[in-house]
């Protein structure tokens, strides 16, 4: 029996530039109070009136925004158990906090003294992920795990620099994000593939062998992006730091550790970490995260510049680290994100942390309980936060997982990770987060297992799903080919 | 749960973790706080900071990047919709029309600003945009060197330092004219052919205009790109637009429509360039499509230049990026709309030179550069800038940001900002204390 269904309001809503009519205003600003006397030279100014923005009233900016904002699913709608990407609850008190005025209008360029708060909440961040993660150096400076991870990698490489020798190779396991590589071409290295075992574990002989002196470092994510804990851990550590090689974590899962075990306790010299995924920071629809890095105390000198320090009386921004590899980003990173995470770490406090931790893991493992008898499971060994299926059984019906997925939309619920991990054929990865109570869950298991019957006995109506939708899908190969990438009048539009 | 599982506690969930990795004492982290005690905890430490409405209420004339600007009431209610702050990346597109339209629309409005046919989705902020230009640029002309202006934003500079050091690209300063503190187009005249790009920042660090039609025309000569950055968005309200000057690329930071100072972050990188380039851009796009039916809508497009696909041959590592702060910047953009977008840069300008007017009559004060400026420019005080900070400071006035930290000859210097959220009286009392200094 469905459950769970996603209709919603369908409005009906064209872009913003077709509301607008000459002469409508939005906003009311103060009249001007000084003399208008300035004129810059014409052959500077703008020829155009900025005719390209639309003219429009504020109600017609609410309902416009409003209207179009009912086409997104949301966490708030239900759950969304994007696997690795970690879509868990943002709680209102973090939003609330984070817009506190002496928090938000804040100048980047405060002399320290006038900007206590902010460094003092910088600190308590950067000392609170130091104790999570048991790497006592943090910089808080990355704008997204992304970044974080090409600062990680520049971090390594200074410190083998000054070790004499910045090697060439990074190891990257066949199941990575492909961030990791694109980050390892940033910093100048190549990449070197390494492939996992059948159970989606680091080999330890293809390591030992790969693990020469050409090698810098090896990123390793644990849990792997199968969802399984690297057993091996501390001797994959050693391997690499026996070759005079560094390892760095992707910290994309950390979420399925906190409060359990410590990257530091591993031997792991680098993490980068996900504050909108791991600490609730929310995801805004494709930004802004933050994604900060943890290193040893003997990477802590090659940290991203300025780097605040307490002095027992002050809070200071120390821009004197000769050996830093520089600015990753302006400014403090993105503070308005970091402020979130630590409103967030503060409110769950130690136990908290680890009971999510827990509830996570406990609800990745209560999803493969109910469903691994009607999916195939893509991954043999021990789920930690997320659970992998693959679309073998379905497929002798003509069902994929890409139809699956858009079937669970029908449902009521966002899809899953898809074809992700590249290494489990037709991977569906599902997380469910601890956000999660047991009621949604069994909801979402009656919606798989339906949609499973489906596939059985009337195939086509999961290969064409979804259904429910205001639009159905779309055909992203013919959008490639002639790209459409901005919004024209009619009569321009015409004549391309 | 763990019942029907067979499982006996949650323990037994971690097994997979070997034993000695396992942390066997609670984090030394305080126990969670309730909402009341987050609340005073977070607000004594927000008092901490002094803002115009917090700790020493201060006037501040701090620009530099980060610009306190009018910010409308409705694009935090906006974007404080759950379908837009807890939704992910657009990947399924049938249940993202929402985001998907919204940055379509972002793209258009930032291709009409800039006067370029391309826009990406957002960029972390201005800096980043700027490093990722100077990778672009090598990516498509294969040149490695890479000629920054003197007076582009030295925290830009610093980062675009960081990202290009270990890919093989060579930086060459192009210095600014000491009167009129821009760059001179003569001065690209000797440009390598090995030099990919020109980077120049219009209005530069110092809050002068740059003559971007003749530069751009010097650098098209050496057969090189050319990328302006624009830090102080709100200026193209009523600078030309830098695509109509030749611009092949586009970039800065957005913060300035409707984004609030937060001590620097989060942000809105936006980057724009011609559509002869547009395959080679960094970062996530939005184009138009039809479904099976044909109706329309939106999806995230050209995706074989991205880290999922391409990996190491990606155009850029990004994946994330600003989406939500691309709507903020969308939504005001809306909200101002033509005229209020003019009309609040035309009152950044008369406040602004209303000022200097009056700094520049102050006995021993005198506007450092002659260039056409927006809404900041480059005091020089009779004494040191850090002492006549200081006592501004007293009077519950920030002055503006000492120029020493990055420039260590400007010891005098001072940059100060005006926008239209400067009321006259400041200004006026702010003219009245540095009398005083």
């Amino acid at each position: 029996m469905i459950k769970k269904s996603s209709n919603h309001i369908n409005q009906n809503e064209g872009t913003i530039f077709e509301r607008s009519r000459p002469g409508k205003l939005g906003y009311h600003l103060p009249a001007l109070d000084v003399p208008a006397e300035t004129a810059l030279d014409a052959a500077l100014l703008r020829d155009d009136d900025l005719a390209g923005l639309p003219e429009v009233s504020e109600v017609d900016v609410i309902r416009h925004f409003t209207r179009i904002s009912t086409w997104n699913y949301a966490v708030d709608y239900g759950m969304y158990p994007l696997g690795s990407c970690t879509m868990k609850y943002n709680p209102k008190l973090n939003e609330r906090v984070s817009r506190f005025d002496g928090f938000a209008a804040s100048h980047p360029y405060l002399p320290d003294d006038l900007a206590q708060g902010n460094l003092e909440l910088l600190k308590r961040l950067e000392d609170s992920l130091a104790e999570i993660t048991g790497l006592p150096g943090v910089s808080l400076q990355p704008a997204a795990g992304a970044q974080g991870e090409m600062t990680g990698l520049m971090v390594i490489r200074a410190c083998l620099e000054a070790r004499g020798n910045a090697r060439k190779v990074v190891l990257i396991p066949d199941s990575a994000h492909g961030t990791n590589p694109a980050s390892a071409a940033v910093c100048g290295y190549q990449v070197k593939t390494i492939k996992s075992t059948a159970e989606g574990a680091v080999d330890l002989e293809a390591l030992r062998a790969a693990a020469n002196d050409d090698v810098a470092a090896l990123m390793l994510t644990n849990p792997s992006t199968l969802g399984l804990f690297e057993e091996n851990i501390e001797e994959v550590c050693k391997i690499l730091h026996d070759a005079g090689g560094l390892v760095y974590m992707d910290g994309a899962n950390m979420n399925a550790l906190v409060g359990v075990t410590r990257p530091g306790d591993m031997g792991v010299d680098v993490i980068h970490l996900n504050l909108h995924k791991t600490f609730s920071t929310p995801h805004g629809g494709g930004g802004p995260g933050a994604g900060p890095i943890a290193v040893t105390a003997e990477l802590e000198p090659f940290l991203p510049v300025p780097r605040v320090v307490f002095d027992g009386g002050q809070y200071k921004l120390d821009f004197n680290r000769p050996q830093s590899v520089g600015r990753v980003r302006a400014y403090h990173g993105n503070y308005s994100v970091l402020v979130r995470a630590l409103c967030y770490i503060m409110t769950l406090g130690a136990e908290g942390l680890r009971e999510a931790t827990e509830t996570a893991v406990l609800n990745a493992n209560y999803i493969a309980h109910h469903l691994k008898d009607v999916y195939e499971l893509g991954v043999a060994g021990k789920a930690m936060h997320e659970v992998i299926f693959n679309d073998k059984r379905q497929q002798k019906n003509g069902v994929h997982t890409l139809d699956i997925a858009k079937r669970l939309i029908d449902y009521g619920f966002h899809p899953m990770t898809i074809y992700f991990p590249l290494v489990v054929p037709g991977a569906m990865m599902i997380e469910p987060t601890e956000s999660e109570g047991r009621d949604e869950l069994d909801v979402f298991i009656d919606a798989m297992k339906s949609i499973a019957r489906e596939a059985e006995e009337n195939p086509e109506l999961v290969k064409t799903a979804p259904h429910n939708t205001r639009i159905g899908r779309l055909d992203e190969a013919a959008a490639a080919r002639k790209p459409v990438l901005r919004w024209k009048p009619a009569s321009q539009a015409a004549s391309v | 749960m763990l019942r029907e599982m067979g499982r006996e506690s949650v323990a037994d969930l971690f097994t997979g973790i070997p034993d000695k990795l396992q942390l066997k004492r609670p984090l030394d982290l305080p126990a969670g706080l309730s909402e009341p005690e987050t609340l005073d905890f977070f607000r004594a430490l927000a008092e901490r900071n002094s803002t115009r409405v917090t700790g020493e209420r201060m006037t501040s004339f701090l620009g530099a990047g980060a610009y306190d600007h009018f910010i409308p009431t409705i694009i935090d209610t906006l974007i404080s919709r759950s379908e837009f702050y807890t939704s992910y990346t657009p990947y399924q597109p049938e249940i993202s029309q929402g985001t998907l339209q919204a940055i379509f629309e972002y793209q258009t409005m930032i291709c009409e600003l800039t006067g370029m046919d391309v826009s990406n989705a957002s960029l972390y902020d201005g800096s980043t945009a700027t490093a990722e230009a100077v990778l672009m640029a090598e990516r498509v002309t294969g040149r490695s060197k890479v000629a920054l202006a003197g007076n582009l934003h030295p925290e830009y500079r610093q980062v675009v330092d960081t990202y290009i050091r270990n890919a093989g690209i060579e930086e060459i300063t192009l210095p600014y004219d000491e009167t009129t503190g821009a760059l001179k187009p003569e001065s690209l005249a000797e440009l390598g052919k090995d030099v990919g790009a020109v980077i120049v920042q219009s209005p530069n660090f110092f809050g002068g205009v740059e003559a971007l039609k003749q530069l751009a025309d010097a650098t098209h000569k050496a057969g090189a790109l050319f990328v302006v950055v624009v830090a102080e968005a709100m200026s193209l309200g009523l600078l030309q637009a830098p695509g109509k000057a030749g611009a092949d690329i586009v970039c800065g930071e957005a913060q300035s429509f409707g984004i609030p100072i937060s001590f620097g972050g989060s942000y809105c990188g936006f980057f724009a360039c011609t559509e002869k380039l547009q395959r080679q851009i960094p970062g996530r796009l939005v184009g138009q499509a039809f479904d099976h039916d044909g109706r329309p809508g939106y999806v995230l497009t050209l995706a074989t230049r991205e880290q999922h696909i391409r990996r190491e041959k990606a155009t850029s590592n990004i994946c994330t990026n600003q989406g939500l702060y691309a709507l903020m910047a969308t939504v005001y953009l809306s909200t101002m709309g033509r005229r209020g977008v003019r009309e609040a840069a035309e009152h950044n300008l008369q406040k602004s030179h209303y000022a200097a007017k009056q700094i520049a009559a102050i006995n021993g004060f005198r506007l450092k550069f002659s260039s056409p400026f927006f809404n900041e420019f480059v005091v020089s005080c009779p004494k040191p800038a850090a002492e006549v900070l200081a006592k501004l400071q007293s009077k519950k006035i920030i002055g503006g940001l000492a120029l020493e930290r990055f420039f260590p000859e400007m010891t005098n210097e001072v940059l100060v900002c005006v926008t239209e959220t400067t009321a006259k009286e400041q200004i006026d009392s702010l003219i009245a204390e540095l009398k005083a200094v």
